[in-house]
């Protein structure tokens, strides 16, 4: 299954650091990647998501997912006090059952993160702002880049950036390259550190696996600190193949670099089945040492519930309904 | 070429959830025989997990079934009696061999449950009558006592007493979604058949999936899933004949108590019970729940 872009430049060297030069040189090395298998690669993701499992590992299962979880609000109509509530609920996901864990981060527009930061203050949980004219990503760059450091002056632990698919799909990388590492730029605060930058593809849009492929080196050669599948806004979302290509990028990459990107897919993941099938995709494909809330994420609202419900039916024995979980 | 052998083409009985017919998702299934014991078909085995499945199917099938005019449920359930008609030969077939009669008195079975369902079709605009009021306040307002669905029933389906694999069964699913009520039955154990049929009428008749959901399989198993689901408002224990174990009607009712669920008890003596009795409106009148709004009235 190794698809190590072995016969990519650079990849044996490790010497990435004059792929992005130049616009050619850049398309040269992302055109050289190999082709995705897609047949094999829908192939594998189906097959992963066949596992049972059961008891002491679906338990183990269910509590890392809700510790994985951008618990998420991302609507026109959020006010104040929706997003404090969100804070509540990542705070204590299950007030009836303190031992269930706590969500990894609240994820919220820029003009929320204030909100958020004060309502999570002291509990570690992060707080993670959309930015650069999300979801559609169309202004233009000084634009996108205020939209950025006001959500990093806000306090925002992590920026999810979109990409301008629009130059990705008509062939000029190194906008977005340069858009990628400008908008990391704006990432840091006048302290010197940085907030996480995960950058969203919308894998939705880009028509393509091999696309999807090239976005993820593009991104991880820009300075991603997490490559994110989709914004959540538009039809198609994370699927299994989409979400196990960037993982094996993200294999490939540190394989070839020996720098650590994580993965977020987001969108469309609604059911304990589905953040299960994730899961088992992450160890299967980059090992424990992705299996954790610093390196893997699931961008979600409606996936908690579910999770809660499945951990009050292994607690009580007997299954668990809508009311018994908050309405969001 | 006269001496040419046909094989006939077996049917796959399946479970109806959501409107679909999956298999069980455990994959197995368990042999049916007749009244004198010979093999009539596999039905699949439900399991928790069908259960659990088909609960969510009703759940979700509630908003839009209650929501229904009480005028288009009652056509929709006419139609119900427009499709069993149309296949009733192979209904008095499978009421013959699970109950063990002759052709003509399981025909008359199936004709009557037919007439039944249209019965209950025809009292979906007229249950607020009987179960609602205007009552009088010392006031000037309107108080007016409406009744409305309890959500989701799991229903134990007759397994004992004359008519129970098909009139019996049709006697407690149709009073149940007449009032707007999604259901989840748990089909008799030693007749099911009769049951994963009327899923295939049911599919093609204008019911919205999820509102009635068919599972075959062993009560133990099924029943104490529904008593302990926490999204199932109410419980029919009316095929809960065991008199000990996890599927025995106090033991069900103990765990439908946890949940505050409505439960309707068996009868007395289940295998006396008469299906083809006139059913009056207690059933209708089981799964409801009266909601009382005060108005100002005009001058």
């Amino acid at each position: 299954m190794s698809t190590v872009a072995a016969n990519a430049p650079g990849a044996a060297g490790g010497g990435l650091s004059d792929v992005a030069a130049s616009e050619a040189s850049l398309r040269r090395f992302l055109h050289g990647l190999p082709g995705v298998d897609a047949v094999g690669l829908e192939a594998r993701a189906a097959s992963l998501g066949t596992r049972s499992i059961k008891t002491t590992a679906k338990a183990f299962a269910i509590d890392l997912a809700i510790s994985m979880i951008d618990l998420t609000t991302l609507e026109g109509a959020d006010t104040v006090g929706k997003v404090r509530a969100l804070c509540a609920k990542g705070k204590h996901p299950d007030p009836s059952d303190p031992s269930a864990p706590r969500v990894a981060a609240i994820c919220v527009y820029p003009d929320m993160v204030a909100t958020a930061k004060e309502a999570l203050a002291g509990t570690g949980i992060q707080v993670a702002s959309v930015a650069t004219a999300f979801p559609a990503g169309r202004a233009a760059l000084p634009v996108k880049l205020a939209d950025t450091a006001d959500a990093v002056a806000a306090g925002a632990d992590e920026i999810d950036m979109v990409i301008d698919r629009g130059a990705f799909l008509s062939g000029r990388y190194l906008d977005v390259f340069n858009e990628i590492t400008a908008v990391k730029q704006a990432c840091v605060r006048p302290d010197g550190s940085s907030a996480h930058l995960k950058v969203i593809f919308e894998t939705g849009e880009l028509q393509t696996y091999d696309n999807v492929r090239r976005a993820s080196w593009l991104a991880m050669l820009a300075g991603a600190d997490f490559i994110k599948t989709s914004t959540g806004k538009v039809t198609v979302n994370a699927t299994p193949p989409v979400t196990l290509l960037m993982l094996e990028a993200v294999r490939d990459f540190k394989a070839a670099t020996g720098v650590q990107v994580g993965v977020k897919p987001a969108g469309g993941i609604k059911t304990t089945k589905d953040a299960m099938k994730y899961l088992v995709m992450v160890n299967e494909t980059l090992g424990d040492d992705w299996l954790t809330p610093h390196w893997f994420r699931f961008g979600a609202s409606s996936l908690l519930n579910d999770l809660l419900m499945q951990r009050q039916k292994l607690s009580t024995g007997r299954y668990s309904g809508p009311d018994y979980v908050t309405v969001d | 070429m006269s001496d040419v052998i046909r094989l006939d083409v077996m049917k796959t009985y399946k479970l109806f959830v959501g409107g679909k017919f999956p298999r069980s998702e455990s994959g197995r299934v368990y042999e049916v025989s007749d009244s004198k014991g010979q093999w009539l078909a596999n039905a699949p085995l439900g399991t928790r997990k069908d259960t659990r499945d088909a609960v969510l199917a009703a759940r979700a099938a509630v908003k839009g079934w209650a929501g229904t005019t009480a005028y288009n449920r009652g056509q929709v359930l006419y139609r119900v009696a427009e499709m069993l008609q149309g296949r009733r030969e192979q209904f008095a077939a499978e009421v013959a061999a699970a109950e063990g009669l002759g052709a003509k008195k399981a025909a008359a079975l199936v004709d009557q449950a037919i007439d039944r369902w249209v019965w209950y079709a025809g009292w979906t605009d007229k249950v607020a009558q009987i179960a609602g009021a205007a009552n009088p306040v010392a006031g000037p307002y309107f108080n007016l006592s409406l009744p409305e669905p309890t959500g989701v029933v799991g229903i134990v389906a007759p397994q004992t007493g004359y008519g129970h694999s098909f009139l019996g069964l049709v006697s407690v699913i149709a009073p149940a979604i007449a009032t707007g009520n999604t259901v989840v039955v748990a089909a008799a154990a030693d007749a099911p058949l009769p049951a994963l049929s009327l899923g295939e009428v049911l599919a093609t008749s204008d019911v919205p999936g999820g509102v009635v959901n068919i599972i075959s399989g062993r009560t133990a198993d099924l029943a104490p899933t529904l008593a302990s689901h926490q999204d199932v408002n109410a419980l029919d224990l009316t095929g809960a004949i065991a008199a000990e174990g996890p599927g025995a009607a106090a033991v069900l009712e103990a765990a439908a108590a946890d949940t505050l669920k409505r439960v309707l008890r068996p009868a007395v003596d289940p295998s006396a019970q008469d299906w083809t009795s006139a059913p009056g409106t207690d059933r209708l009148l089981s799964f409801l729940e009266t909601k009382t709004v005060w108005h100002p009235m005009g001058q």
